[in-house]
């Protein structure tokens, strides 16, 4: 610890803290858990960056923006993927306390790791860009937060923004959770204004822990990142009991015993601790390598006094979208499968099996959390592993019966059962939109084309609207977040909860080039769009595929009825006309090239398809267009 | 000659071009020379319209090409190549006849004095129709130039203003009777595919082509060259751009019209006796090209000149005028060969796609599909497969 009390001495920006209270060591009275709740772009990171400073865990020095996110992807991006637990030396009224801040994704794809971080808290700073208003992702996280008791101190940011509207959304908030607007405090986490004060008020409000110092050991686990030098880093939050280095601790779900090897806070480097007790937060590491052996969820106790009864963990997260996973050159494949091994170990909630395509050849059809999830790992994998890889367009699990009462899980539209179907069931989202009043009618337009069914609309004030529909999740998987931002003009906010499965009038769509199937072309739509679905994706197919030197019948079908087609001409010439002395090198140097962009192409039978078309081709009007500009 | 040279490492400081192979091929010339009276629309030739460029007169700029030569021989020599007598000789620009039959021969017997003549020697001038009189025709073949390589493009006069080609057409056939009176042998260049030409015209321009009697005939398809004219005015929408279907189908009607006139086809733009200098070019022979811009290959060492006149000019007093050198090795040399004969009738010999370890497999669906032959151990592109030689190529080295 006496790294931690020189660091905080030098610091200038620390007019409060002199001293940090040693972990293990705490009162509960004087310890403070709670988590920020913000939407994606409210400026989380930054006030989180302030209250490093002003704490002085941080020197001015070595201060640089969105300190605690730690992936190249979160900074680049803007977004916090993995939850992380800083305590913060905090004092008021001379008294000294431990602030635990717990940080947390605002993404929709990532709400289940919002709700593990707020288990593991007393309170919940609610914080709204004061320019912008609460978000639907930000309120189903708010109600989450309300649901399991957590006290709320509303905090608007970015005041000093030219276009905040401070009272207004004040009342907003006051709205929502009851009080008066006077009661949210104003902050900006640019400047720093206001972040003492939240501070102050965070010590004030929020309840201190109340476990059982003397019982047995139970700490929950709300975290679980893999590191490629320690392995497996557990976050815990102690209930009741103690925890001391160099003990053994047992994992209560599978009664596995391991070594504590290192026990400690994050401040907001790790500092090894003597222990942890019960109300702090705090990391484990025991050398396991995997984060399956170190479940979130689980409790941990130890095994010389274990307890008897684990805490309530929380439920798994499932897998909402499914995408086949390539790599262009087939000689990777070996690569990617260790890549995504090595992925499993810091993400629990990545799966993926083997999968072979015809038009593809071997690869993964891994399952994500949502669009975003599937982003990140897509470009994780290319970045940190080197590969280059084609995603297939993303797909959902539907729930097959066919008229023998055999029934098919199917997550891959080509696996599709043949024979006569009885019924397809597919899964249905509860989704939130919040949208400014001016938008409504377009909202209700887009959820009418995307199958929703209008749950019930309420004014969250003078102008902000809350929209609730019932929508397939195959509707909203692929673009609607897009779309609904274009529609908004960025105002319109999504956030979505699963609700079931329902039957649905569902078809399979195949593709067919020159009268063969294409199994990554294949697609599940509603019957009504069958039609629509199957001429839009011959139609850009036959933009996407380069003439051949024999034309190429594009087709779409239903079964065994062909719904559109299209076809790619025939090439007529491909030879440069002249070829003397001075046009060899520069000849040479293009056929270079064209064997490089044949790399690029699948062969599918005899046809040559780029890569990109296996997800251009399924994509709406909208997104290629976009695409096309960049 | 296109604009853009590539990118190359410098020329080596000890002036030295090993052989980098051990079979030693014929060895050619050609001098660039890079004089227009007049910049047709279409043209990116490394070609300048002043008769003065900067300190540069075209009048005198022969003598900078027999720099270049005399320095070439030291070169050669020094390199270890053993003594080979020029088998050919080309002219070409720019408008090699706006120089004077006495330039000509200086640069010839330059050529002769330095590395001396086989005695069948094909010694080629490209002239336009407006700047070949039969006088100048006479003194050219005294001087001892054998054949002329006329640039007609078109006998269409509204396909002429579109290329902005100055020439009265009729003016050739006069030409080409003077040609053959002293004993020249002749060919036409033909451009087909120009925007606003009908089949119909291109068919007639073929058909006049075919019927003056001359021996060879090369049809390019217009390709219309970033940052000219021409392209442009296809930018803009003043003309059409060009159509491969419709170049694909006057292809045709060019080979159909030669072949009946006793002009067989035997590369993918000639037709005729076969030229034994462009067959230096397709069979990775060496060749020194003399002035600005001019490429080389001498035994997998290829190099280019400095584009521009002046600093070719500059660049040559100081040592040598290259602008860059690049070292093929033996795989890409084979590249090279496949990529260059499969464009000929004679084809490329089976030895060679053995050698780049192109299998059988590869080979047969070409063969199946009929754009592919095998014949005397050569294989050759098909009347079918000859528009589609680049596509082979790529299949046969990717698949």
């Amino acid at each position: 610890m006496a790294k931690l009390h020189s660091s905080i001495n030098e610091v200038y920006l620390s007019p409060r803290a002199r001293s940090a209270l040693e972990p293990s060591l705490t009162d509960q009275d004087q310890i403070r858990n709670f988590c920020i709740i913000a939407h994606i772009d409210h400026g989380k990171s930054t006030l989180a960056d302030r209250m490093l400073q002003l704490t002085g865990i941080v020197e001015d020095r070595q201060m640089r923006a969105q300190y605690l996110d730690r992936m190249d992807i979160e900074r680049e991006r803007g977004i916090t993927i993995k939850s992380q637990a800083v305590r913060l030396p905090w004092e008021l009224d001379n008294k000294t306390f431990a602030l635990n801040m717990i940080d947390t994704p605002g993404h929709v794809d990532f709400t289940y790791e919002v709700s593990r971080s707020l288990a593991a808290c007393e309170g919940a700073v609610l914080l709204v860009d004061a320019a912008q208003g609460i978000e639907a992702q930000t309120l189903a996280n708010l109600y989450l937060a309300m649901e399991n008791d957590l006290e709320i101190i509303p905090v608007l940011n970015k005041i000093d923004l030219p276009a905040a509207q401070t009272e207004k959304y004040a009342e907003e908030l006051a709205n929502l959770i009851g009080g008066s607007p006077d009661d949210c405090l104003r902050v900006s986490g640019k400047t720093g204004v206001g972040v003492e004060e939240l501070l102050d008020r965070i010590v004030q409000r929020v309840p201190a822990p109340t476990g059982d110092i003397n019982a047995p050991a139970r700490a929950m686990i709300f975290d679980s990142v893999y590191d490629s030098y320690r392995g497996v880093v557990t976050y815990v939050r102690m209930i009741d009991g103690r925890l001391s280095s160099r003990e053994q601790i047992q994992m209560m779900s599978t009664r596995a015993v391991h070594e504590l090897l290192e026990i400690g806070v994050i401040s907001p480097e790790p500092v090894v601790t003597k222990g942890l007790a019960a109300g702090e937060v705090g990391y484990l590491i025991t050398g396991v390598k995997d984060v399956r052996l170190s479940k979130v969820g689980d409790t941990v106790t130890t095994k010389d006094k274990p307890a008897t009864l684990s805490l309530k963990g929380y439920a798994e997260p499932k897998p909402m979208v499914f995408s086949g996973i390539y790599p262009i050159d087939g000689s990777d494949y070996p690569n990617l499968r260790e890549a995504l091994d090595k992925l499993r170990l810091s993400d629990a909630s990545l799966v993926y099996e083997p999968e072979t395509s015809a038009a593809l050849g071997f690869g993964f059809r891994c399952g994500f959390l949502g669009l975003l999830h599937l982003e990140i790992i897509t470009e994780r994998l290319e970045r940190e592993f080197n590969l280059s890889l084609i995603a297939t367009a993303p797909s959902v699990v539907y729930q097959v019966t066919r008229e023998d009462n055999t029934e098919f899980i199917v997550t891959n539209p080509s696996e599709f059962p043949e024979g006569k179907i009885k019924v397809v069931k597919e899964p249905i989202v509860k989704a939130t939109i919040l949208s400014p009043k001016d938008y409504v009618g377009t909202i209700m337009d887009l959820c009418q084309t995307r199958r929703g069914t209008m749950i019930d609309m309420q004014y969250l004030g003078e102008d902000r609207v809350q929209l609730r529909y019932q929508l397939p999740l195959a509707e909203i998987v692929f673009d609607f977040f897009d779309q609904l931002k274009s529609k908004t003009q960025g105002y319109g906010s999504l956030d979505y909860e699963e609700a079931g499965y329902l039957p649905g009038d569902l078809v399979k769509v195949d593709l067919l080039l020159q009268g063969e199937k294409v199994d990554a072309f294949s697609s599940i739509v509603h019957k009504d769009k069958a039609y629509g679905h199957g001429t839009k994706i011959t139609a850009k197919l036959r933009e996407l595929i380069p003439r051949q030197q024999f034309e190429v019948p594009i087709q779409a079908a239903v079964g065994s009825r062909i719904i559109a087609r299209e076809s790619v001409r025939a090439v007529r010439k491909d030879v440069l006309a002249k070829c003397y002395g001075g046009d060899i090198s520069r000849k040479r140097k293009l056929l270079e090239k064209q064997k490089e962009g044949k790399k690029r192409m699948k062969m599918v039978g005899r046809v040559e398809v780029p890569q990109d078309a296996f997800i251009k081709a399924l994509s709406s009007d909208e997104t290629s267009s976009t695409e096309k500009k960049k | 000659m296109s604009a853009s040279l590539p990118l190359g490492l410098p020329w080596p400081e000890s002036n030295l071009i090993p052989p980098r192979f051990d079979d030693l091929k014929t060895f050619h010339a050609y001098v660039h020379i890079p004089f227009c009276e007049f910049r047709c629309g279409y043209c990116d030739f490394n070609t300048y319209t002043a008769k003065e460029i900067g300190g540069l007169s075209q009048s005198s700029f022969h003598e900078s090409l027999i720099t270049e030569i005399e320095a070439s021989a030291k070169v050669i020599e020094n390199s270890g190549y053993a003594k080979r007598s020029l088998s050919t000789l080309f002219f070409g620009g720019g408008t090699p006849s706006l120089f004077t039959s006495n330039q000509i021969e200086q640069i010839m017997t330059s050529l002769k004095n330095h590395y001396g003549f086989l005695p069948d020697i094909e010694i080629t001038l490209e002239a336009n129709p407006e700047s070949a009189s039969p006088q100048y025709l006479e003194q050219l073949a005294a001087v001892g130039v054998n054949r002329i390589s006329l640039g007609v493009q078109s006998f269409d006069p509204k396909v002429l203003a579109t290329l902005e080609r100055v020439h009265d057409p009729d003016k050739v056939e006069p030409i080409l009777k003077a040609a053959a009176e002293l004993g020249l042998e002749s060919s036409l260049d033909l451009i087909y595919g120009a925007p606003n030409e009908s089949l119909d015209s291109w068919r007639r321009t073929a058909e006049i082509a075919a019927s003056m009697g001359t021996g060879h005939v090369s049809a390019y398809s217009l390709i219309v060259e970033p940052g000219t004219k021409l392209a442009r005015q296809i930018k803009v929408g003043e003309l059409p751009a060009t159509d491969d279907d419709l170049d694909a189908e006057k292809f045709e009607i060019a080979d159909q019209v030669f072949q009946a006139n006793g002009l067989p086809w035997y590369e993918v733009a000639n037709w005729g006796k076969p030229s034994k200098h462009n067959h230096a070019y397709w069979g990775s022979a060496d060749w020194w090209g003399f002035g600005p811009g001019a490429h080389s290959h001498l035994s997998g060492n290829r190099f280019w000149n400095t584009k521009h006149p002046l600093s070719y000019q500059k660049q040559l007093a100081n040592g040598s005028p290259v602008a860059g050198i690049e070292y093929i090795d033996a795989r890409t040399n084979l590249e090279e060969r496949l990529m260059l004969e499969l464009r000929t009738s004679t084809g490329i010999p089976l030895k060679v796609l053995a050698e780049l370890g192109i299998l059988e497999s590869t080979i047969d669906p070409f063969v199946l599909d009929g754009s592919l032959k095998i014949e005397n151990q050569n294989l050759a592109v098909t009347a079918s497969g000859r528009l589609f030689v680049d596509r082979i190529v790529l299949q046969l080295l990717t698949n």
